[in-house]
Formats: structure tokens, C-alpha cells, sequence
């Protein structure tokens, strides 16, 4: 039972995803070619929104619903592995038209394709994983 | 009921995505959707090859919990919550679409010449798709992060890290948008 808001949590986020668009391509490629605020809109929101709960995380002001301090583990520094992974990324991001989340949301919008994206993600991640020591970090 | 069934707009959306940031955190979890791609590995057995896998992947069922609600969602809101498939994208933007061989831009959510079960089964389509999953999956693992750890969390959080790699995401976007895509169809 203690799962259940994850997924509810989740059915939002696939609405959200859906409703304004985010999951579809053509946003994707919009926003690439600078022909759009949409998308800027909404990432930049969140990140000033999002400004406000890592205060409050971190004053203490607001704590998970046990009671616990709420710490976010801090990305790992590295030029290479943020400038180089993030580079790949994006070009995955605007040849697919949707980064993870939107992948999961185009399943239950019934698009079988996305299925063969999801694998490839996978076997990235496994390669990753195979050939990390060998990568510049 | 009016107001959900048309498309959200930004000002909707983006409040909407950093309330979901919050209650992952106030759940006493985190926002992160690539990290689920090497749960996927773990639970295929990858760690018998590659000690990286070797994580019990049960501490990460709440994030695949969560991704299996984001399917859910995804069919209630095409089902239930859309009236029409077309997304309002710029009229500039259908043309230069036009231009490069991808017809009838934003009548759908998706182009057919890249996602249509026809395509998908022509040797180009499939390793189009194949390879655009495997940057982001590959990509997004080696920096730790993909849209929403990294550009969301991070940026939230104003870290180095993430500023530097959402620049990384956009050097590949804009070199596939602008210099790859037109040689592709």
C-alpha cells in the first residue's frame, strides 16, 4: 500500500506530460529550432518553482511526511561526464523527440514504436554501464 | 471540464511538474526517470556481467511504481482527457518540417515517417529509433542525469553539474535539430 501515491503520483505526471504536449515530438523539435516558448515556459517554471521547495528542504521548513529532513543528493561533478553525457543525451532527446519520462507516457498514448526507443535506451544504459571505467568522468 | 480537456499551457504544466518534484521528495524519494533504464539492467541480470548493476533493485520499485502511473496516465489523458490528436505548434516550424521530409507536422503528437508501425518495421526506421533510444539512454546514465534530475532537480538545486550538462543537452539538441535531421529524410 505504501506504493500506491508513487503511482498516483505517476498517472499525474503522465497527464501532465500529455495534456501540455511535452511528449510530443514536433514540441521537441520546436523547441530546438527557438520557434517556441512553450517549452521554455514550463522547464523554466518548474526550476523557479522548484528554487522555492530546495529552500524549504533546506531550512528545514518542509520534511517528508515520516518527519524526516529532506536532503538532495547533489549531482556528480565532473566537466566530461556532465558536458559529454549531456551532449549524447541531446542528441537522443531531439532524434527521438522524448527524453524518459515522455517515453513511458507515449505507452499508454498506445505507440508501439516507442517501445523499440525504450529498448535502446536500456541497452545504453547497459553500455554505459560496460564501458564506464574506459569513459572520461 | 472545459479547461482540461484543452491543451495545458506552460503556466499549467511547469507549476504542475515542480509540485510533483515536491511530493517525490516530501515521499521521501526523488525525481529522477533515467535512473528506472539501469533498474531495467539490474533486473535483466546485468549484474552477473557488470558489478555496476549489481544494486537490489527492489530500493528503486518505488521509481519503476512511478513510471508504471506515468503509462497509466499517459492512457487516461489521450483516452479520456483529449479531444483532438493536433498539437498547435508554429506555422513556421510545420514548414521547415515540410522542407526537410516530415509532412503534416502537428496534426498528430507524432511524425509517421519516424514512429509509424510501417516505419518502425524498414531497416532505416528501426535504427533510427534504436539509436535515438540509445543516446539518451547511454548519454543520460553518463551524466547522471536526463530532464528531470538534471535540468529540473539540478538547476532547482543550482548546481555546477547540471548547468553544465543542460548545456551538453542542448549542444546535441541543436547539432541533431538543426544539422542532422535534415540529412536523415
Amino acid at each position: 500500500m505504501k506504493f500506491i501515491k508513487f503511482f498516483l503520483v505517476g498517472i499525474l505526471f503522465g497527464i501532465v506530460m500529455s495534456k501540455a504536449e511535452i511528449i510530443s515530438w514536433f514540441r521537441i523539435y520546436e523547441m530546438f529550432k527557438f520557434q517556441s516558448f512553450h517549452m521554455y515556459g514550463i522547464i523554466g517554471s518548474a526550476i523557479v518553482l522548484g528554487m522555492i521547495s530546495m529552500f524549504l528542504f533546506k531550512k528545514k521548513m518542509v520534511k517528508t511526511f515520516k518527519g524526516d529532513d529532506i536532503h538532495v543528493m547533489p549531482k556528480k561533478e565532473g566537466l566530461s561526464r556532465n558536458l559529454l553525457g549531456g551532449i549524447l543525451f541531446g542528441l537522443g532527446w531531439a532524434l527521438a523527440g522524448a527524453c524518459p519520462g515522455p517515453m513511458f507516457v507515449l505507452i499508454g498514448k498506445g505507440v508501439v514504436s516507442i517501445l523499440v526507443v525504450i529498448f535502446g535506451a536500456t541497452l545504453g544504459a547497459f553500455f554505459y554501464g560496460v564501458y564506464k571505467d574506459k569513459l572520461p568522468h | 471540464m472545459d479547461f482540461i480537456m484543452q491543451p495545458w499551457e506552460w503556466y499549467v504544466a511547469g507549476p504542475v511538474i515542480s509540485f510533483i518534484m515536491f511530493l517525490l521528495y516530501y515521499f521521501g524519494e526523488r525525481f529522477g526517470v533515467s535512473s528506472n533504464l539501469e533498474t531495467f539492467c539490474s533486473i535483466g541480470g546485468a549484474g552477473k556481467f557488470v558489478n555496476y548493476f549489481k544494486i537490489d533493485w527492489k530500493d528503486n520499485l518505488w521509481n519503476l511504481i512511478f513510471i508504471a502511473g506515468s503509462i497509466a496516465g499517459g492512457f487516461i489523458a489521450s483516452n479520456y482527457l483529449t479531444t483532438t490528436d493536433a498539437v498547435n505548434i508554429n506555422p513556421q516550424t510545420v514548414k521547415d518540417l515540410a522542407d526537410i521530409g516530415i509532412m503534416n507536422a502537428g496534426q498528430t503528437y507524432l511524425p509517421d515517417e519516424i514512429f509509424s508501425v510501417d516505419t518502425m518495421l524498414t531497416l532505416k526506421g528501426f535504427s533510427i529509433l534504436i539509436i535515438a533510444g540509445f543516446l539518451v539512454g547511454f548519454g543520460a546514465r553518463w551524466a547522471g542525469g536526463c530532464t528531470s534530475g538534471h535540468a529540473i532537480v539540478g538547476l532547482s538545486n543550482l548546481e555546477l553539474a547540471s548547468l553544465i550538462a543542460v548545456v551538453g543537452f542542448f549542444i546535441g539538441g541543436l547539432v541533431m535539430t538543426w544539422l542532422i535531421l535534415p540529412l536523415i529524410f
